[in-house]
Parts: structure tokens; sequence; C-alpha cells
């Protein structure tokens, strides 16, 4: 490998091998780009403004549900509208805001972080894509269909069954559950490969970016754990279309067994969440402490740790059922324990920031908004663990406030800090520090407003998923607060949106590195070049950009192993091939071309759940078939593309 | 009680003033957790009061340590030295003082859990089924049916059985216990002594479909004689005493009322409804959604969607006559 260190990634490479560079890498103008893209960046993107749109229609049907709320024996919507509202806001939430908007940022930063010139499966990357799209359009497509889903996001059986919930509404849901676990299903693999395999040479896994780390543990966790709520929700459609028990009691079924699948995934899911947030905000802490994380080997043990931990405590979900209390106690202790890698994670941050020199820029008001909200998520997290403390709060108000806390302060506010953070590099442009700052303060005094309250409800014997509520019980005035608090919030996300639109319209050009950060993916400009990297760089320590000044880049060698590390890589849409331990280059990997072959696919599998939601087999079977020409194309295309 | 309970009780109350106060919000009508009339809701308050303790000085002590970290090294260029290493932080704030409270918090977990709940041969036993939307409760060894109201005696030990045949619904009554769902094909048993006499307000706690929202119920905890009282009265057949209640009787049997709702000792011997052989002692009409006066009864009886949406009892077309005859006779079942 012959290492150079001459000119700086952010620069335009000369003229004629521009050219050469914009004929292999450029998609197709228009829409036929649009609809072949394999590019990280754009897929990244679309994923991020597509799970966003989400995020806002899913906010506003928690205004709705608030102003419902905001007085006893309220009139805003009736008891049929309100449970869909709720089914819908956390199903929405879950499912088509926190997973894909945490993919997003995953596939548009993770080879920039990594040095390499895309994701393993390009391809597989944009199958990813539109089969999220359109599982979330398939949900929300049951508003046209008669009725959306009602029986709750967790949709717990039998009243999920064809007995309580005769209408296709909640087909919807299960289906669409089905659905969306495909895409990130085949997302978290392609995580896992491009992490293992395609970091530059030099970037050993004990220097990898805290948010690769994160990502990492975010797919392994997706993989173990998914299979089980679509397992679940196999089997609730099995049931409602074709009539098989399985959780039919009468029948010899179990209504338990679908809970206990369900949160098999559904608590690793919060991590699955959360876990990328924490990786974000460690990447942001330090960079505005302008300092390295404090105990780097700290942090990503305790991610690992959260991963596996978080297997182990699906039952505290279950408290309430009636399984035996030694078992319970077990399941107690479990979710304890899984504070202590969490507290870790927390005082690496706080070291950092003590030893380091604080600059408060918007993406640092996120992160330590983030902290004083997750600081109480994680007490009332504590709490709950508590097995006879858990009998009276769980489903009530508390749990409302605590998940709220945890999912929607500490994930959220890191993703919008992640936003101020990152879209600098997506879009070139910076947003406005002082609208941004404006917006975190509406955010952060609206969030506890809103959610704060609910504590207390919940110790007032407020229970959870009630569409209205008697006066007289102590329960207005928080109900109130907690409604004015909820807009507040609402407005508060509102002023980032009105933020970015002012930024791609005026901002300021970023530059390659504006916020003199030290990760890889701020050495080239921004918006970054269509093959990222003109010549992968090889970096030596973990804070590429602090402590290699200019960054080394790497030539074109003569062989298999090293003809894609520099320039003539770029050019012949190559990308190295490294080691999985200690990141030495193996072979080269070619990118593949535009292609229709994963929206047809998708559009095959959208097809053949359109027709078990209509119950007209023709459609499936011509959707199975379309899948299946779309599978035989994509690997007959292979050979051909890599030609 | 104890001392030892009595600081504790005093410790609690004083506590609840504080926290009613930063509330600005709490009623002695609410169903409060902090208000505990019951052996499990005493015990978890006090498990409350303990880590609330806990938790405002662990918030108070890292939440200085974060706004610390962030001004600290502010003014000086590149941040200010520390003589505390990356590990003491990570070792002490994040690993050993967590330990700590941990392991407090998991004694005091096993040590309430290994309290509550426990068996007791001299309870009284109490079978509650749920159903959308409303409550069907029976004394086995009494032999006594009714809905929503569940009366119970102070002092003496209950064990509850909970049951569904349609979907899964969760019992609360905060004020006296913690949650126990009802889970069809498994039964499932809560068991708490009442402490003070009064009437505390319960609500179904598992989504469980339409009007999960107004299913709620009260629990009557009656003294002990007054309890005996009511079990006596309750094993007695209701008598029929007025014209206008024998007129009601007749049309009850007549109409599709008997088809769904028993009175004991009568040919009406439904039972997809709430048994109403002491509908006149009771409060509240519709699980607890609206007050049992003749207003509320009639048009429950005529037009019940009209109070609780989706209820699964059709409307009656009576005429007015018929309607205020019915009306009562089931005021005079008590």
């Amino acid at each position: 490998m012959a290492v150079t260190e001459a000119r700086s990634l952010s620069d335009d490479p000369p003229a004629e091998l521009q050219a050469e560079l914009d004929e292999v890498w450029e998609d197709a103008p228009g829409l036929i780009g649009f609809f072949s893209s394999v590019d990280h960046k754009r897929i990244g993107m679309r994923y991020i403004y597509t799970a966003f749109a989400f995020f806002f229609v899913s906010g506003l049907t928690a205004l709705v549900m608030r102003a419902q709320l905001a007085t006893p024996n309220g009139n805003v919507v009736g008891p049929e509208t309100y449970n869909e509202l709720f089914t819908m806001h956390g199903t929405t939430m879950i499912f088509l805001f926190n997973t894909p908007v945490l993919a997003g940022f995953g596939n548009y930063l993770i080879p920039l972080q990594l040095g390499t010139r895309d994701m393993a499966f390009p391809r597989l990357n944009a199958f990813s894509y539109w089969i999220f799209l359109f599982s979330g359009l398939f949900m929300y497509s049951s508003y046209f269909f008669g009725r959306p889903p009602d029986g709750g996001w967790f949709a717990y059986v039998p009243l999920t069954g064809k007995t309580y919930t005769p209408g296709i509404n909640m087909d919807f849901w299960g289906l669409g559950v089905i659905f969306v676990g495909v895409s990130t299903t085949v997302g978290a693999i392609n995580f896992i490969v491009t992490i293992f395999k395609l970091r530059c040479p030099g970037m050993s896994l004990n220097r990898m970016p805290m948010f690769v780390w994160s990502m990492l543990v975010f797919s392994l966790m997706v993989i173990f754990a998914v299979p089980a709520v679509t397992l679940a929700a196999v089997l609730v459609e099995l049931d409602r279309l074709f009539g098989t028990a399985f959780f039919n009691p009468a029948a010899g079924g179990s209504t338990l067994l679908y809970q206990h699948l369900f949160w098999f995934w559904g608590h690793p899911e919060v991590y699955i969440l959360f876990v990328p947030a924490t990786g974000m905000v460690s990447m942001i802490i330090p960079v505005f402490s302008r300092r390295p994380l404090s105990g780097y080997i700290w942090v990503a043990t305790a991610l690992v740790a959260v991963g596996f931990i978080s297997f182990g405590v699906w039952v505290h979900h279950m408290f309430a059922t009636g399984i035996p209390a030694l078992a319970l106690a077990f399941f107690s202790s479990v979710s304890l324990l899984i504070t202590i890698p969490s507290g870790v994670q927390f005082f690496a941050w706080i070291a950092t920031m003590w030893k380091g020199k604080v600059v408060l820029t918007t993406p640092m008001l996120f992160s330590i908004g983030f902290l004083l909200i997750f600081l109480l998520g994680g007490i009332t997290g504590v709490m709950v663990a508590v097995l006879p403390f858990d009998w009276q709060v769980t489903d009530s108000y508390f749990v409302v406030a605590h998940f709220h806390y945890v999912l929607n302060g500490a994930v959220v506010f890191p993703i919008f800090g992640a936003i101020y953070y990152w879209m600098p590099k997506m879009t070139g442009r910076m947003l406005s520090e002082r609208l941004g700052k404006i917006s975190f303060w509406v955010m952060f005094i609206g969030f506890n407003v809103s959610f704060f309250p609910m504590h207390i409800l919940g110790f007032l014997g407020m229970p959870r998923r009630v569409w209205t509520y008697g006066p007289g019980l102590g329960w207005d005035g928080l109900n109130l607060l907690s409604t004015i608090g909820g807009f507040a919030f609402g407005l508060g996300t509102g002023l980032t949106l009105v933020n970015f639109a002012w930024s791609r319209a005026r901002g300021a050009p970023a530059g390659p590195d504006p916020w003199k950060a030290d990760s890889l993916e701020w050495a080239i400009s921004s918006p970054p070049p269509d093959y990222n990297f003109l010549a992968i760089p090889v970096v030596a320590g973990r804070h590429p950009l602090w402590e290699q000044q200019p960054l080394p880049t790497l030539e074109s060698g003569d062989d298999e192993a090293t003809r894609a590390l520099g320039p003539s890589g770029a050019v012949a849409r190559g990308t190295p091939v490294t080691s999985g331990i200690d990141s030495q280059p193996e072979t080269t990997l070619t990118i593949p071309q535009e292609t229709y072959v994963p929206l047809v696919l998708a559009i095959g599998l959208t097809a053949f759940f359109v027709g078990l939601i209509i119950d007209a087999a023709l459609v499936g079977i011509l959707g199975v078939g379309f899948a299946v020409l779309g599978v035989v194309w994509w690997t007959w295309r292979t050979d051909m593309d890599l030609a | 009680m104890t001392p030892r309970a009595v600081r504790r009780h005093r410790f609690v109350q004083v506590g609840l003033v504080l926290a009613c106060l930063g509330a600005g919000a709490c009623r002695r009508s609410s169903p409060s957790m902090l208000h505990p009339a019951g052996s499990e809701a005493r015990r978890v308050a006090g498990l409350w009061w303990l880590m609330f303790g806990l938790a405002a000085g662990v918030y108070a002590i890292v939440g200085g340590f974060i706004v610390f970290a962030v001004v600290r090294g502010r003014r000086t260029e590149g941040g200010k030295p520390s003589r505390i290493s990356d590990s003491a932080f990570v070792w002490w704030g994040g690993i050993i003082v967590p330990v700590i409270i941990l392991m407090v918090l998991a004694v005091e977990t096993v040590s309430a859990t290994a309290a509550l709940r426990k068996p007791d041969s001299r309870a009284l036993k109490v079978e509650v089924v749920g159903k959308r939307w409303w409550w069907q409760v029976t004394y086995p060894g009494q032999g006594i049916t009714t809905a929503n109201e569940i009366h119970i005696p102070a002092g003496q030990p209950v064990e509850i059985g909970l049951d569904s045949d349609n979907v899964i619904h969760s019992f609360w009554v905060p004020q006296l216990a913690g949650k126990v769902d009802m889970i069809p094909g498994q039964h499932n048993v809560l068991r708490f002594t009442a402490g003070t006499p009064g009437t505390y307000k319960g609500a179904c706690a598992e989504f469980c479909g339409l009007e999960h929202g107004l299913m709620r119920f009260v629990v009557i905890v009656d003294p002990p004689d007054g309890f005996g009282r009511w079990v006596a009265r309750n094993q007695l057949t209701p008598a029929v005493d007025t014209e206008q209640a024998s007129e009601g009787q007749i049309v009850f049997n007549r109409e599709t009322c008997a088809g769904c709702h028993t009175i004991k000792g009568t040919q009406a011997q439904g039972k997809v409804g709430p048994d109403l052989t002491d509908f006149g002692s009771r409060t509240m009409i519709g699980a607890a959604t609206v007050p049992n006066d003749p207003q509320h009864l009639q048009q429950w009886i005529t037009d019940a969607q009209s109070i609780k949406r989706g209820v699964l009892m059709p409307p009656v077309p009576l005429s007015s006559r018929d309607a205020q005859a019915v009306v009562a006779y089931l005021e005079s079942l008590r």
C-alpha cells in the first residue's frame, strides 16, 4: 500500500478525472435516477425524510389525543377514533419513525465514517428503503379502506383476534408489522457486513467511531429480536385469516404466548432505538467538549452489554399477568442490572464534558437536554423494575411518562441533535443556530411540561389508553397542563422543520468540517461527492481528523487486494474489502450500477400483502410471481454488473 | 401500629403533603395509590417514598454533575485538567454507587414481594370476571352475585379470583392494591387486606376494546358488622312492594330484559348482562359511568348507547309508562 499525504480529501479532483467520475457514479437524471439509485447517501436521506414525514403525522395524532384529554368528558373524538389514534401513534413512532430514522442516519453516515464508498449491499439497501416506504403506506392506507387498526400498537390477543376485531383493520397492523420487519432485517444485515468488511485500512474495531459501534449493536439486536415479533404477527394473522388457534385458549391455545413473543422483541426494541441515540450523543459530546470521549472501551463494552442484557428483561412488561413471583423476581433483578451499562455511559459523557471545554451549540444543547431527560427516565426505569411498585404503576400514566422520557426524550432529542449536527454534511448548508436554540428550549420545556405531570397522574390512578375520564378525580389540571406542554413540544419540533426549510434555501455554506470534528465524514466536502472518497484514507487512531493532519490516503495497487484503494478504485466503482478485526485490505468490492431490481421486488412483495389484505388470491399470487421475477433478475444481473 | 409503622406512616403523610403542594392537584377524591387503604397499597406507597428519596438524591447529585461539567471548563482554552481520572468517573458514578443503590432496591423488592399476596385460610373469597365492559362479582361462600360494586369487610384478608371469558382485562384499585390481569384461560388471584372503611374507585387497566375507558367499578370497604348486614340482606330475595314496581316486573320479563339479566327469585335468568338482584342498592350504573338515579336509569334502559358508546346492551324501545315502571321495579331491588 502506497500511502500519500498529498491533498485534502475535500478538494475536487482535476477536471478530466472529475468527468470520468461523474460518468461512473452519477445517477441518471430525474425520475429514472430517483427510482433506480443505489447510492447510500440518497437512500439514507430518503429514510430520514420519510421517517420524519411519519413523525410529524404521528405527532399530530398525539396532539389530537391530548386535545381530547385536556378536559374531563372531552368531546373532541369518540372512543373508536381515540383507540385508532393511540394505536397508530405507537405503531408509527416505533416502526415507521424511530427505527427507520436511525437506519437512515446509519445508511448515510456509516460508509462515510468507515472511509468507504458505499454500503456492502447497495441494492439490498435500496430494497430495504422501498419496503419501509411501502409498508408504511400500506399501514396508512387503512384510513382509506374503512378503518385503521384500533387494537393497540402491542395488539394483544384475544382482543385483536377475529372474534373481537372482525374488520380488516388489525390485518393492516399484523401484515404491516411482518412487512416492515423485512426492511429492518435486511437493513441490519447490510450494516453488520458493512461494518465488519468495509472499514478503511487502519480502522481496527477499537478505532471505530462510537456511532458505528452503536449501529453494530443495533443491527445484531435487530437480527435476534425482530423474528420474535414477526412470528407473533404471523401467528395472529394465521389465527385471523386462516382460523388457526395459536392464541385461542378454548381450543388449547395460549394468550400469554403472544405476550412473550411480542415482548421478547419489544423490550430489546426499546434498546434498539436507544443504543444508536446514545451513539449519536457519544459523537456529539466529545466534539463540543473539544476532547476525545472518556472511557471509549467502557462505552463500547457498555453498548454490547446493553445488547445482551436487554434480551433478559422482557417479562417485566408482564409483571401483572399472574406469572409466579419467583420467576418475576428474576426478571426484576435483571431489569435492575441493565442500569449499570447505562450508568457507565452516562458517567463517561459527564467525564468528557468535565475535562473538556463545552461549546453550547445546538447539537450540544440537545445532547445536554438528553442527559437531563434520560437521567429521569432512567431513574423511573429502575422504579418500574421493582416488582411490587410495578404492580401499581404498570398500565398507568406513570408508565406513559416513563417511556416517553426514554423513547421521546432520550431518543428524539439525540435525533434532533443529530439533525443539527449532520444535516450540514448532508445538504452542504448550516441550519440556523439561533432558531435551533429556540427550537431546543421550546421542545425541552414543552416536553417536561407535557410528560412530567403524567407521573403524578399515574399515582392518582389514571389508567393508560382511556379515551376519557370523569371530573372530580384530581386529574383535570394535570391533564390540561400536559396538553399545553404537548402543543408546545409540537411547536418546538415545527421550528426545526422551519429551520430545515430555511437552511435548504438560505443556510450558510457548511464547508467540509464546520464543527472541527474528528471522524472521517468531515474529511470530505459537504455534501459529499457520489464516490465519497476519491482515495481511501488510512487511519492510525480513533480521531483521524484531530490526530492526522493532513489525512493520509492510499494509492491504487496492481493486485486485487489494493486495486480499489486509490482514485482508480473510485473510477472503477470499487471499494476495498478489509479483514474483519484489523482492517487489512483483502479484495475489491464492485459497487453495482443503478437498477430497478430492488423496486420491482418491493412492488411484488407489496402486491402480495395487498392480496392478503383484500383477500384476493390472484393479486397475491401475481405479487409473489413478480417478486420471484425480481429475485431472478437480481441474481441474473449480478455477473453482468460486475463485468 | 408499631412505632416504626407509625413513623413510616407520618413520613408518608408529610411526603404526600409536600408532593401535593408541588403538584397542586391532590384531592381526597383521587383514587391515589399514595392514599393507601389496603395492606398492599400501603406497603407499595412506603416503597415509593423510599425510592423517591433515593431518586431525588440521585437526580440532584448527577444533575449537579452535568451542570457543573458543562460550566467547569468553558472559560479555559482547551478545557480544564482534572485530577479525577476517566475510570474514576466510570467506576464510582457508573458502577459502584449504582450497585449499592440497586442492592438496596433488590432487597426491598424481594422482601416486599415475599410479604405481599400471601395465601390466608381466613380469607373471604370473591370471584370477579371481566366482561366487556363491566365486572361480574360473585361470593361463592355466600351465594351472592352482583356487578360493578364489590363489598368487602375491613380488616379481613380477601382473596379475589380474577378471570375473563372474553379479552384481557386488568383489575386495579389503586388505594387497595396493585394490578392483576384477568386473562382468558387462566385463573389469577389477588390477595390483600383492606384497612379503612370507605368507597374506593377502581378501573380496568388493560386495554380491552372500545369502552376500556368507561370500564370502572368501586370497592366498598364495610366495617365488619356492616359487611355482615350487607351479606344477610343480599341473601334474601327482594320483595316487590309497589304497584308500579310489580307492573315494571311484568314489563321486564315480557321485554328483552330478562333474556340477558338475572334477578334472583324471578323468571329473569339471563346470563349475558349483569345480575340485577341488588340493583337498587348500587350507587352507579354502566360500570360506574353515571349515578344510579331514575333519570339516568331510564335513559340507560331506552338508549344505553347515548351514555356509553359501544355498550353491548341494545336499546329497548319502551313506552314512557313502561320505562318508568321498569325503573321503579329496578330501583326497588335492594
